[in-house]
């Protein structure tokens, strides 16, 4: 009996709470929408979560190791305010490589939401409560310091920010173009449709990194760093729509036949009216689905690309610009933490194929997400 | 088949013209063009150059020319085998690529197979032991595989191959062998160099190639053909291989054409990390010094190369299914 | 009258005896019980018809009898008493799955039919070559061997034009021809049972006839067994010799299809008879099983009792007497 209440409750949701059960059911996807929820607000607000600026140097710490967090002390006391031990420094005579090994004499305690630093929140407010810091005396670096002694851990937070936007707003604008060519392609047909195909076609067909990299390197030296930023979010959605654009035109192919949108036809709709209020509704779910699986893409050319020195540059600063530092043979193995950023891009990506393979599913349970 | 494949080779033409426009536009699009930048070095040295100079050098490059009469003369020359010339490295851009076209082919085409060589057994496995121990693992292995940036993986391998063999990682021959002729020595260090540039691109396709096999594996697994094989008395292995995999194997083969530019993408990076003399660096170098003729040649040659790479699955797709060749 | 128990040594007479036979399926919601306690006999040399509406379970023992089931299925209790001509009797259910004999059963012994010739045919090899496969599958012959006697019986199920024929792809045939080229398959290796799972029913009607008539002249020429699984009457009046009622997974009756077709006495049998149209007198609405039904318990489990005439039907005690048997 109470399968069969069970069975009528399920025909009385609506398709969206459908999609949102079966979603809830993917474990990892749940989790992955989590963290990718906690990382963008994070980014968000990372002049207050981060204790330092992108700029501010610390000259006694430069190519710092990362620093413990602690509770208790040498001594073997527990303090309930946990502290990091200051660094201290000697040069090698041989490698003139700076060592720095852990001083229990320099105990700095960390305050939480506490003043430090002054900066501008989104360029609007005023502000210098951080939420975590060492205060006037001391430093804490969680991530390390890199070649000029600036703080990782800030740098990777300000990173995330301009990295894991670029992501974002290049698949909005990937998803323009695709539903706009795709669709259109798709419902015109004729030669329109012959001229998107021929054009995903070669653009499907073209190595993306070395376009990118073309593409970037005319960028012209003379821009602002948020030309730059928009200029390569242009050049990712520019190799990125195709795909999405393909989908969307197939999806197109088949609804134009269906009966309620013949019937929409009939009726005397106009044609933006069946695309927009018809055609697009059935299978906006699944263009979610896409989007978020493109997001990695995204992010992962900006990060190529600015790795390269082709791309973002400094003083911005982006997952991709960080790991620039770590580029060369020594800067790995003296300062293997410049590596972090790296670790924050797979983890985001990870996230997003996760996320986006868990909506598909949702949205469509009989895919196996093989192509044909 | 036979018209299958002239249909196909021809129209591959209309796609590389286009594809060529898009080059020379690309290589067209920064500020400046081949003189300018040689001359800005000139003039930084000292060398004043008169106008009609100028002009005469741009003359030389058909500068003056409007760009469709440029670009006609550039693919005209490119196509009858002359690429023109990289002030860069002061050569002719036909030895450059000779040199350095070939490596990256090479590693590509070794990648491709590592990447088969590790995809198919893993995906076939994944599929058949659905939800097992294993098929868990090696989901997991790949979920990271797909998200780590190539050219961090080739950091990695730097960094470990530093600390647990003590050896730089880098460069395709060791330094005794860069500049010797080739000798069976010779191939031997370049070989044993090879593995690292064929591991780390490999991998960037692997995951993602795993993961179709499976899934297109897994759709075949319970179709009515195989219970009907079963029924028929067909060995496990054998009916494994010939009937779902055989099968399966067909949309695989067709990813032969996202996997290149994958690949090639992924071999221009992890050569500039691994310091590699293959087109990537090169081409970077050229790009940011608006070297035109190179950069547009390496462009092209890359575009070619996944053209054919393309052309070549669509072909043996025709050849491994019947549907399609009748069509 | 007595019943029918898993000890029973296998009757001369049997080719297949079927006891006790239960197969589960694990799926999300939990388990389901595909089939539970079914038993009935296929005699040797004769056609022997299940019938029942879908979801009653013929498909499924079809694929337990071949071994077919396949995880979240399984197969719980039961034998599957199998005698082919010139070995052992030996229990299909019981041999492990090393046993030469299962590669034997599958294809040699016993072959299968499939209702859907679309797709039950593999779409990149030759229909010649999936022929002859299943000859090189069970016989010691060469390749030439094997696809002369694949063009032998293409030749009897009906395909003209061989030369051509053979070397084609299973989509450039029709679905009547396909369903001959599978019936071609299954019968190559001459077995001793064949089973047909509802052959006809994604085909036309006309092509239908075709098919059920070379089925029969066939089995007339083989002199095979055949279980034959449909939900079709007609089809059972018209080929069969034995006739098997199932529903829920159980058999409800058993017995010739003199016997269950004109004196049904299970009140579910009774439903289906009366629900062929043709038998009502014209004009009047033609009856549906859960009229004739009503309100009687079907749906009870009781085990199958072998009555005198040798039918054998699963009702409560009290019913059997109410049809004066002890």
């Amino acid at each position: 009996m109470s399968e069969v209440s069970a069975q009528l409750q399920a025909r009385t949701l609506s398709p969206r709470q459908l999609v949102w059960l079966r979603f809830k059911r993917h474990r990892l996807a749940m989790a992955s929408g989590y963290f990718l929820l906690f990382i963008y607000t994070v980014a968000a607000f990372c002049e207050f979560v981060s204790p330092y600026g992108t700029a501010w140097r610390n000259v006694q710490a430069i190519n710092a190791p990362p620093m413990r967090v602690r509770f208790v002390d040498a001594q073997g006391q527990f303090h309930l305010r946990p502290f990091v031990y200051g660094y201290d420094m000697q040069v090698d005579d041989e490698t003139w490589v700076r060592e720095y090994t852990e001083n229990s004499q320099k105990r700095y305690p960390i305050y939480f939401v506490a003043r430090g630093e002054s900066y501008q929140l989104w360029n609007l407010f005023a502000a210098e409560r951080h939420l975590f810091t060492t205060g006037e005396q001391g430093y804490i670096h969680l991530f390390g310091t890199d070649q000029l002694g600036r703080d990782l851990f800030s740098r990777v937070l300000y990173g995330a920010r301009v990295s894991l936007s670029i992501g974002i707003l290049g698949v909005l604008l990937t998803l323009f173009l695709g539903v706009l060519l795709g669709g259109l392609a798709g419902y015109v047909g004729g030669l329109l449709d012959r001229a998107v195909q021929r054009a995903i076609e070669v653009l499907q067909s073209l190595p993306a990194l070395p376009l990118w990299m073309a593409l970037s390197a005319a960028l012209p030296v003379s821009w602002s760093s948020l030309g730059v930023y928009f200029g390569i979010t242009i050049i990712l959605s520019l190799l990125g729509w195709p795909a999405l654009a393909r989908q969307v035109r197939g999806k197109f192919l088949s609804l134009r036949e269906e009966d309620f949108v013949v019937s929409a036809r009939m009726l005397g709709a106009s044609k933006m009216r069946v695309i927009f209020k018809h055609m697009l509704p059935s299978f906006n779910s699944h263009l979610i689905a896409t989007a978020t699986l493109a997001v990695p893409g995204m992010i992962l050319g900006e990060t190529a690309l600015s790795f390269l020195g082709i791309g973002l540059r400094p003083p911005v600063v982006s997952w991709g610009v960080l790991m620039q530092q770590a580029q060369n043979y020594q800067a790995i193995v003296l300062t293997p933490w410049l590596l972090i950023p790296g670790l924050f891009v797979v983890l985001t990506v990870m996230a997003f194929n996760l996320l986006g393979d868990g909506v598909r599913d949702a949205v469509d349970p009989y895919s196996t997400g093989g192509q044909s | 088949m036979k018209t299958y494949i002239a249909k196909r080779l021809l129209g591959a033409i209309p796609t590389l013209i286009f594809i060529s426009m898009i080059v020379f536009v690309v290589i067209q699009l920064p500020p400046g063009d081949i003189v300018t930048s040689p001359l800005d070095r000139m003039q930084s040295q000292g060398v004043e150059l008169s106008s009609e100079a100028i002009q005469n050098l741009r003359a030389q490059y058909n500068l003056d020319q409007p760009l469709p009469l440029q670009y006609l003369s550039w693919i005209t020359n490119f196509v009858t085998g002359d690429m023109g010339y990289s002030y860069l490295f002061n050569r002719p851009v036909n030895e450059l690529v000779g040199e350095r076209i070939g490596y990256t082919l090479l590693i590509t085409l070794s990648a491709l197979l590592f990447t088969w060589a590790v995809a198919i057994p893993a995906g076939v496995y994944s599929a058949v032991r659905q939800y097992s121990l294993g098929d868990y693992a090696l989901t997991t292995v790949m979920l990271v595989g797909l998200a780590t940036p190539s050219f961090l993986l080739a950091l990695i391998v730097m960094y470990f191959g530093y600390e647990w063999f003590g050896i730089s990682i880098g460069g395709l021959f060791s330094p005794e062998y860069r500049d010797a002729p080739w000798s069976l020595a010779r191939a031997g260090d370049f070989l044993s160099h090879l593995w690292i540039p064929m591991v780390v691109v490999g991998l960037g396709g692997t995951a993602s190639t795993m993961r179709i096999l499976r899934a297109n594996l897994l759709d075949e697994l319970n179709k009515p053909y195989v219970i009907t094989a079963r029924a028929k008395g067909v060995k496990p292995l054998k009916l494994l291989v010939k009937y779902p995999l055989r099968i399966a194997i067909n949309p695989f083969i067709s990813t032969i054409g996202f996997l290149l530019p994958t690949l090639i993408s992924g071999e221009a990076i992890v050569s500039i990390v691994l310091n590699l003399p293959t087109t990537g660096p090169a081409l970077v170098q050229a790009l940011i010094n608006q070297d035109m003729y190179l950069a547009g040649s390496f462009l092209m040659l890359l575009t070619i190369l996944t053209i054919v790479g393309m052309l070549i699955s669509d072909l043996l797709l025709a050849w491994a299914d019947p549907r399609i060749r009748y069509e | 009258m007595s019943e029918l128990k898993s000890q029973d040594a296998i009757e001369s007479d049997n080719i297949l005896q079927v006891r006790n036979l239960a197969v589960e399926f694990h799926t999300e919601t939990g388990r389901t019980k595909a089939l539970q306690g079914v038993s009935f006999d296929v005699p040797r040399g004769q056609v022997t018809a299940i019938i029942g509406e879908s979801g009653s379970g013929k498909s499924v023992t079809a694929s337990a009898i071949m071994r077919l089931i396949q995880p979240p299925g399984r197969v719980t209790a039961g034998s599957i008493d199998f005698a082919p001509s010139g070995s052992e009797p030996y229990d299909v259910l019981a041999l492990v799955d090393k046993d030469s004999r299962l590669e034997q059963l599958r294809g040699d012994h016993i072959s299968m039919v499939f209702q859907e010739p679309m797709t039950a045919l593999a779409p990149v090899y030759t229909v010649g070559n999936q022929v002859a496969e299943a000859i090189l599958c069970h016989r010691e012959v060469s390749k030439k061997v094997a696809w002369d006697e694949a063009a032998n019986m293409l030749q009897r199920v009906g395909i003209d034009d061989l030369q051509r024929r053979m070397q084609q792809y299973p989509f450039e045939f029709s679905g009547g021809m396909r369903q001959r080229v599978v019936i071609a398959m299954a019968l190559v290796c001459q077995p001793d049972l064949l089973i047909c799972d509802e052959p006809t029913t994604a085909l036309d009607v006309t092509i239908q006839a075709e098919i059920l008539t070379l089925i029969r002249q066939l089995k007339g020429e083989l002199n095979n067994s055949v279980l034959f699984i449909t939900h079709d009457i007609g089809v059972v009046a018209q080929l069969a010799d034995h006739v098997v009622v199932m529903q829920g997974g159980r058999v409800l009756e058993a017995g010739t299809v003199r016997q269950v077709l004109k004196q049904p006495m299970h009140p579910y049998s009774k439903g289906l008879m009366a629900a062929i149209p043709g038998l009502a007198p014209k004009g009047q609405r033609l009856a549906t099983v859960a009229s004739v039904v009503g309100a009687t318990d079907i749906t009870t489990a009781y085990p199958l009792t072998r009555l005198a005439d040798g039918r054998q039907i699963s009702l409560s005690p009290s019913q059997l007497k109410a049809f004066g048997h002890e």
